[in-house]
């Protein structure tokens, strides 16, 4: 592979979706729980054997009694507190108060009297990571069991301890009541003493939706007092006696290699450590200030190759594709002929469609507390895959992962942009050097430059249609963005769909709703294009193709909520729609979009956004979850582009890179459609991507101009 | 310049010494383990960092602690009189203002001096002065609201 390329750097799309070696080994035993939290209940969720490996990893069996394939466990105190021990992570997304609603749900207790640890690796046991949307549809289940077991183990002591009949008790309040109210007690009063260990799988009963009486009500965040009043510990805000401040001299660019370096004006400052380790370059100093000065004055020179630059880039995917597997590529549906399908149609259509990288710039960048002690190494820090960031310190240091423990305090967001350990190794290699805890947290411009990026990518599609809207062929080919969302929800009788890899010019990894974003954009701006070109109405066209129900009910909920059709697009004011279908999620948006000619802007006045994900869990975290990736989605779609050359990021500040701001924002209409007869599917992605087609299509609708790129941009009219 | 030997902060005087030169960001954080201000870009185009000098928003991150001597400093820590949260800290929790949080301390502190300066803001002046702060997570909505709720309590206050 040439090393002029990022592909080295092996952050695949949609890296999720490849198995990676399970690290699993859940640390604790028997005893451990009760020395760890005092005497009472416990009660371990055991995942069945598909979802072990799926979820969890292979256990690797110790000889102990603790069953090694637990996916979430449970504590239930003297005082009645109740702890949770989930390897999912809190990164804004709102899982911590979700789950906490789930305990306090099927436990029927305060959800003042839960607290949940979360991805701690010396605690919680192994889970893969947080991302792809899958903390509602796996770990929730999870919970709900184990909280309903706990329940009922509570009551099966309350019956021993009273002698009554099991069914004349109930639990409510953080109590168990005998049905005369004579008897009662609370939950403390029953685990005093105890040293219960229950394991329960995948068949515990659980409470009806329409029975719920704290799932599916608004709760607001459970740390939200903390936040408002700046008293919560992000990573970034973690400290240690003693700690060192640490920074990391940088490369001028991707694949640059170390020449010349000159470290001794750093190592003369008071205070100051310098670790040189391969073409690692690190310093820790007593302040973030002397850091610098000592960063400031280490003298290195580099050699970096000729790369692309962002002029290129379309034309560097198409020329550049990767053979075999991998990369999500492969095992896409095809079904019917095109060439058949193409033969029957009555217009013919064929786009281009281009996605360009844009960064997850979450507000905290990357930073991690690391700490030896005994030879063991503990790392404070902001990641969606703790386990993972200890799989990759156990291979950097050599360790066993027992000596290593990453903690991951509820973090500045990351929007699957902190899938990866950097941070993690740099703080703990200065660490090591130092002989003290170090802290290192990632600089604006580090963050943007040596993360990585939403990959960018060229879509081709061809469609076939008939005048009366069935479209009977459509060949749909997307390079290098990744396979995501990548199969329509239409019923279209020939049908065939690819992923390609190609080698690609900068890092790239997951971004919320990974490729779904860039193939429904193309999809969708396509069936306009198609509604077009028969003169069809696209709501009309979209309804005539599309049999999911489900789909189709977001769909309409959104174009009645907006009033499709009552106002007619205009040049200056447009109307757009979009839907689609992503990991449980149905979408539908709506979009009314301002253009100034003159100045070649476009703004947007109001989205209308049709959602549904199963059961609600908690309306007002999923409204905020909706608006929060409809507003995230706009950069993507109006501005967000990362600019590059020769492996050097050209705009990587906000002074230099346009995120959304207050001024962006416009009027915002959630509609949620609760289906308390299905399961509830995670919505922290799919609700981003729906607004960029839907802002081409108005566009299109109302000026006719059909702009085939993200982000959109409209020439200023010539004067 | 002389080094920095004390500052005065939400209400007390600190006794520290640092370089004039350092940023107040940095001091407050590193310090002074006031870790509520936060740092999000380092050139004032985030507003994570803003605390109020004399009742005025400024950026943490580009005050050198050498320029805040006898100014009264309030950081997010010291919002909060007798207990009682300031009306916007209150705005944000009964809206839910927030995702990750991160950005919230900064809006709250720019918020806090919009209204400070602007007791019954429009919606216009609220963009307008707010526009420097950045939530990633796309709460803008709802810190719009907690805005206007905010200058509506202070109002049935009077």
């Amino acid at each position: 592979m040439s090393n002029q390329d990022a592909s080295q750097f092996f952050i695949e799309p949609e890296r999720y979706e490849l198995w990676s070696e399970p690290s699993f080994r859940f640390d604790l035993e028997r005893r451990d729980f009760f020395k760890l939290l005092g005497a009472g209940v416990v009660v371990l969720f055991s995942l069945p054997a598909a979802n072990a490996f799926q979820e969890s990893g292979v256990g690797r069996p110790r000889g102990d009694t603790v069953p090694q394939d637990i996916g979430a466990w449970l504590h239930i105190g003297e005082d009645g507190r109740v702890t949770v021990f989930t390897g999912k992570v809190e990164a804004g997304q709102g899982s911590r108060t979700e789950l906490t609603q789930v305990v306090a749900e099927e436990l029927r207790t305060g959800l003042e009297t839960i607290h949940l640890v979360m991805g701690d690796t010396a605690l919680t046991p192994f889970d893969m990571g947080t991302f792809g949307s899958r903390t509602t549809p796996t770990m929730v289940p999870q919970l709900r069991k184990a909280s309903a077991a706990a329940r009922e183990l509570l009551i099966d002591l309350a019956a021993e301890r009273w002698k009554s009949a099991r069914n004349s008790l109930r639990a409510d309040s953080g109590k168990v009541l005998d049905v005369t109210g004579k008897k009662s007690a609370a939950y403390g009063e029953l685990t005093r003493g105890q040293k219960l260990i229950k394991t329960i799988g995948d068949t515990a009963p659980t409470t009806p939706p329409p029975e719920w009486k704290v799932e599916g009500r608004e709760v607001r965040k459970i740390s939200n007092r903390s936040i408002v009043t700046g008293q919560h510990k992000y990573p970034s805000d973690q400290k240690r006696p003693g700690i060192l401040m640490g920074r990391v001299l940088r490369a001028p660019a991707y694949n640059s290699t170390l020449s010349t370096i000159d470290t001794a004006k750093a190592e003369a400052i008071d205070g100051v450590t310098v670790v040189r380790d391969g073409e690692f370059v690190g310093v820790a100093g007593p302040d973030s200030a002397r850091a610098a000065q000592a960063l400031a004055g280490i003298q290195a020179s580099w050699n970096t190759p000729r790369q692309p630059f962002a002029g290129d880039l379309f034309e560097y995917l198409k020329s550049n594709p990767v053979q075999g597997t991998g990369f999500g590529g492969g095992g896409h549906p095809t079904r019917g002929s095109i060439e058949e399908g193409m033969a029957a149609a009555d217009k013919k259509l064929t786009a281009t469609y281009t996605v360009t990288y844009i960064a997850h710039a979450p507000l905290e960048p990357r930073a991690a507390v690391a700490e030896w002690s005994d030879g063991k190494l503990t790392v404070w820090t902001g990641t969606q895959r703790p386990f993972g960031v200890r799989e990759e310190l156990c291979q950097t240091f050599r360790l066993p992962d027992d000596r290593v423990r990453v903690i991951m305090p509820d973090m500045g967001s990351g929007y699957g942009g902190k899938h990866s350990g950097e941070v993690a190794i740099e703080a703990a290699r200065l660490a090591k050097a130092a002989g003290k805890p170090v802290k290192v947290v990632w600089t604006r411009e580090e963050e943007f430059a040596w993360a990585y990026f939403r990959p960018a990518g060229v879509i081709e599609v061809s469609t076939g249609v008939k005048n009366d809207g069935k479209i009977t062929a459509w060949d749909f080919h997307n390079y290098n963005s990744g396979a995501a969302g990548i199969a329509p929800a239409y019923d279209i009788p020939n049908l065939r769909v690819e992923f390609h890899a190609t080698r690609y010019p900068l890092r790239q990894g997951s971004y919320r709703g990974l490729a779904a974003t860039a193939n429904h954009f193309a999809r969708e701006s396509q069936m306009d294009e198609i509604a077009h070109a028969i003169g069809m109405d696209p709501l009309e066209l979209r309804l005539k193709n599309l049999k999911d129900e489900r789909l189709r009910a977001v769909l309409e909920a959104a174009a009645e909520r907006s009033g499709w059709g009552k106002s007619k697009s205009s040049p200056e004011r447009c109307f757009g729609l979009s839907c689609g279908f992503e990991k449980g999620g149905y979408i539908a948006t709506c979009a009314e979009v301002a253009v100034d000619h003159r100045a070649g802007k476009m703004k947007l006045l109001r989205v209308v956004e049709a959602f549904e994900c199963g059961a609600i869990i908690n309306p007002d975290n999923l409204k905020n979850q909706i608006e929060g990736a409809i507003v995230q989605g706009i950069g993507g779609a109006l501005f967000e582009a990362i600019d590059f050359e020769n492996g050097k990021i050209l705009n990587g500040r906000f002074s230099r890179y346009r995120v959304p701001r207050f001024s962006d924002v416009p009027s915002i209409e959630v509609v949620m459609l609760d289906r308390k007869d299905l399961p509830s599917a995670g919505a922290g992605e799919t609700p981003i991507v729906g607004l960029a087609p839907a802002v081409a299509n108005a566009v299109f609708n109302g000026t006719g101009s059909r702009l085939r790129s993200l982000p959109l941009t409209l020439e200023p009219a010539k004067t | 310049m002389n080094r920095v030997t004390e500052i005065y902060l939400n209400g007390a005087v600190h006794r520290l010494d640092v370089d004039p030169e350092r940023s107040l960001l940095s001091v407050l954080r590193e310090e002074l383990d006031l870790t509520g201000t936060k740092y999000g870009c380092g050139e004032g185009q985030c507003g994570a960092c803003t605390v109020l000098l004399d009742g005025q928003s400024v950026r943490s991150c580009m005050t050198a602690v050498g320029s805040v001597s006898g100014k009264q400093i309030t950081t997010i820590e010291g919002l909060e009189k007798d207990g009682r949260l300031h009306p916007l800290q209150e705005a944000f929790l009964k809206v839910d203002a927030m995702q990750c949080g991160y950005c919230t301390a900064g809006m709250i502190m720019s918020g806090a001096a919009l209204l400070r300066r602007t007791p019954r803001p429009t919606r216009q002046e609220i963009l307008r002065f707010m526009e420097g702060n950045i939530c990633r997570c796309g709460t803008y909505t709802r810190i719009i609201k907690a805005i206007e709720m905010a200058a509506a309590t202070a109002k049935e206050g009077q």
